[in-house]
């Protein structure tokens, strides 16, 4: 069960695998997600499915590796299985009669956001695809968004491909210009996705952000994933993950993500010290 | 002769002290000369007040007459007649507001410790070399099990036997529910649900993890396309309740949901668990059922130095079982009761620093019966903390429902189904705390009975 038919990787850091779900695989649409366990007594974490092929039965996640799971996730092979695999979990994104969209991403997000940007483009939508990296090394997924985008801009930090700067600069200059954007669709860093609310609400552009908090279970059980989303608290497990960007408290979900972040470092380095020890 | 001393035979336990940081089992068990001795305190009433107070009626006084005769596998089979998962309930049952509330012995000194040699008799039998339970020939007719809690499993159980082929969906990785997600191992090792798993797969129960249903399948995609006449949902009261104060998502602050998901299921509390969780050194939980008492316990051992159970009404309403407020007490957790949170506080970066409460009084009875906490003027204080645990309850998870359609629910969320669990969709049963919100393992159990029996005859009836 669940195994990992493809492997392969997208940058330094970031990470393809096609993981044989069928099940999972029928039911999926985009901006839903799924809840994993690399190796049994491992962590649960949350991965949004970055696409489906129905007729391989596969599911594809696309993870930057980050944490001590993430890590121990990529040390899985092709051949390998996954200890468990639930989902598809929340609801995916809503994008039926949209006629024009801008889908901002940033980084690893990216790989939530071609999904989204591949059905609004099968829906017959007008796509403009705008994304953010650090710098060359870490772009991913070009090939793909060119081939389901109308426009597509590249930004990257220092400037080493595309554009320099931050996406929220050609977004502000393409919503001045004139275009008429039914919906903005923002997936990415935290802080990335409160500037493009910052950017859109001026001229009221509706947007949807998409939030990836800490999570247990992923099925409403824990409420380790709420939020504060127009003054009431949501579960982004199942009332998500995907929200209004305007009435998103992104200050309070910038704490909540980093609660554990002593803990994590300290897992992420045993996991070094316990990897670099088996190459040994 | 019966055994005429007013007590009950005491249950060995770990010492409070050196407990309070472990999380092996509190309570060790009767070793058979206890058991014997406890057996014979039973006089074997005529009007067996006992047995109507069990929800699923064991035959009491039978099958403790079969422990005083030393004859330990009849006791067992007495029990199993009537339930499914003696080692499970003989630990968490309420039993001083079922079967030993109305121990005749009660009234003159302590009641029969019916829980403590029910427990006796399971152990004894899952020490037992394994006799290999019996796959019964199947009849061909195929029932879906939602959720493999005490319902679930219960229901599985029984219609396993009656020769169904039964498959159980659980959407955690591990089944066994509430059983493992949320009570802890020093008051029911895993291994004990573990064992109770395999009996059902020796039966030839399937059970498929990670199948979270209403969302990989739907209860119509079961029925018509998988071939499952009939549906089972136990699927629990899994949505945690917040009180809606002021500083409820600072960081710190946890659903008791979470903070014992974390534990129990994850084994956070163990060094290399990948799972984190936050070791604080003061905490306060909110509430005051056995799921609170089961959090503030667990607080202890990960290291916090001070836990505080905070209740709105006094220590004669708290909820949970008395064992637990009991061995809650000796391990050193402080009650506070009268005591309503109003406000957490936080520090800079959004961690807690305090709880803000009021004191309340008790005044006229409410719809529960129960007197009707009022808060007490000017009577606010805060108290340092680090950490906050609400554990006020829990509602009817709605991802099933949201999913089937015609499947209706009471406005709180539970499904609506009759005595016999049968739902307002034919062929679709409910059971346990779906139905019911939090309740009991036990009642649960009781529920996953009543719709087997229901299930079978429905599907008898469609021959």
């Amino acid at each position: 069960m669940y195994q990992i038919v493809e492997k392969r990787p997208l940058s330094r850091n970031i990470t393809l695998m096609q993981i044989e779900a069928p099940l999972i695989a029928k039911k999926a649409q985009p901006g839903q997600f799924v809840i994993l366990r690399a190796t049994k007594d491992g962590e649960r974490i949350p991965l949004t499915i970055s696409g489906t092929d129905t007729s391989r039965g596969t599911v594809c996640i696309i993870f930057q590796i980050v944490g001590a799971t993430t890590r121990q996730l990529n040390t899985l092979e092709e051949g390998d299985c996954l200890a468990d695999f639930a989902g598809p979990l929340g609801k995916p994104t809503e994008i039926e009669g949209l006629k024009k969209v801008c889908v901002v991403g940033g980084g690893v997000g990216c790989a939530i956001a071609l999904p989204i940007a591949q059905k609004l483009h099968e829906n017959g939508c007008e796509v403009h695809s705008i994304v953010g990296f650090r710098n060359k090394d870490l772009l991913i997924l070009e090939d793909e968004f060119t081939a389901c985008s109308d426009k597509y801009i590249i930004m990257t930090d220092d400037g080493s491909y595309g554009t320099k700067g931050v996406v929220t600069v050609p977004l502000k200059e393409l919503i001045e210009s004139g275009e008429q954007y039914d919906m903005v669709i923002a997936i990415g860093p935290l802080m990335m996705m409160k500037f493009v609310v910052e950017t859109t609400r001026p001229f009221g552009v509706p947007t949807t952000v998409s939030m990836n908090p800490i999570m247990i279970d992923g099925t409403g059980m824990c409420g380790g994933c709420r939020l504060t989303v127009g003054g009431e608290t949501k579960f982004a497990c199942v009332d998500g993950p995907d929200f209004d960007g305007f009435k998103v408290d992104f200050d309070e979900a910038m704490k909540r993500t980093a609660m554990y972040r002593k803990f994590e470092k300290h897992a992420y380095e045993s996991t070094c010290n316990l990897l670099n020890k088996e190459v040994q | 002769m019966p055994n005429m001393t007013p007590n009950k035979t005491p249950m060995p336990s770990q010492d409070p002290k050196v407990r309070a940081h472990n999380f092996l089992e509190v309570s060790q068990g009767y070793t058979e000369e206890m058991a014997q001795e406890e057996a014979q305190r039973c006089l074997n009433c005529k009007h067996r007040p006992c047995v109507s107070g069990c929800p699923v009626h064991i035959q009491i006084p039978d099958f403790i007459a079969q422990v005083a005769a030393g004859d330990y596998a009849a006791a067992y089979d007495i029990i199993s007649e009537s339930s499914n998962l003696p080692a499970v309930c003989g630990r968490v049952c309420p039993q001083e507001n079922q079967c030993e509330k109305l121990c005749v012995r009660g009234k003159k000194g302590e009641p029969v410790g019916i829980g403590r040699l029910e427990r006796f008799v399971a152990d004894y039998h899952n020490a037992q070399p394994v006799t290999g339970a019996q796959k019964p020939e199947s009849n061909g007719h195929k029932v879906a099990v939602v959720g493999s809690g005490p319902s679930g499993l219960t229901c599985a159980g029984d219609l396993a036997k009656l020769g169904y082929e039964v498959t159980v969906f659980e959407a955690l990785h591990l089944a066994g529910g509430v059983l493992v997600y949320g009570i802890p191992e020093f008051r029911l090792p895993k291994d004990i649900v573990q064992k109770e798993v395999d009996n059902l797969a020796a039966l030839g129960v399937k059970i498929e993890t990670n199948m979270v249903i209403g969302k990989v399948l739907s209860i119509d995609e079961l029925m018509e396309d998988y071939g499952f006449e009939a549906v089972f949902i136990g699927s629990g009261a899994g949505l945690p309740r917040f009180m809606n104060i002021p500083g409820e998502n600072l960081c710190g602050v946890y659903s008791a949901n979470e903070f014992l998901t974390r534990t129990n299921l994850m084994k956070a509390y163990k060094h290399n668990a990948l799972t984190p969780i936050m070791h604080a050194k003061k905490v306060a939980v909110v509430g005051g059922g056995n799921v609170a008492m089961d959090a503030a316990r667990s607080a202890l051992r990960i290291g916090a130095e001070k836990v505080f159970i905070m209740y709105r009404r006094s220590e004669e309403e708290l909820p949970a079982r008395r064992e637990e407020v009991h061995h809650a007490k000796e391990e050193g957790v402080e009650f506070m009761m009268l005591t309503n949170p109003v406000e957490i506080l936080g520090n800079d970066e959004d961690f807690v620093k305090a709880i803000k409460c009021e004191k309340m009084e008790l005044g006229e009875p409410d719809a529960s019966g129960r007197r009707r906490p009022v808060r007490v003027p000017d009577s606010a204080f805060t108290l340092d903390v680090d950490c906050v645990i609400m554990a006020i309850g829990t509602s009817p998870n709605p991802l099933i429902k949201s999913t089937t359609e015609g499947l209706e629910t009471k406005p709180w969320g539970g499904i609506i189904a009759d005595e016999n669990g049968r739902t307002t969709r034919e062929g679709v049963f409910a059971g346990g705390d779906a139905v019911t919100g939090a309740a009991t393992v036990i009642l649960a159990m009781g529920e996953g009975k009543t719709a087997a029996k229901a299930i079978d005859e429905y599907i008898k009836s469609k021959e």
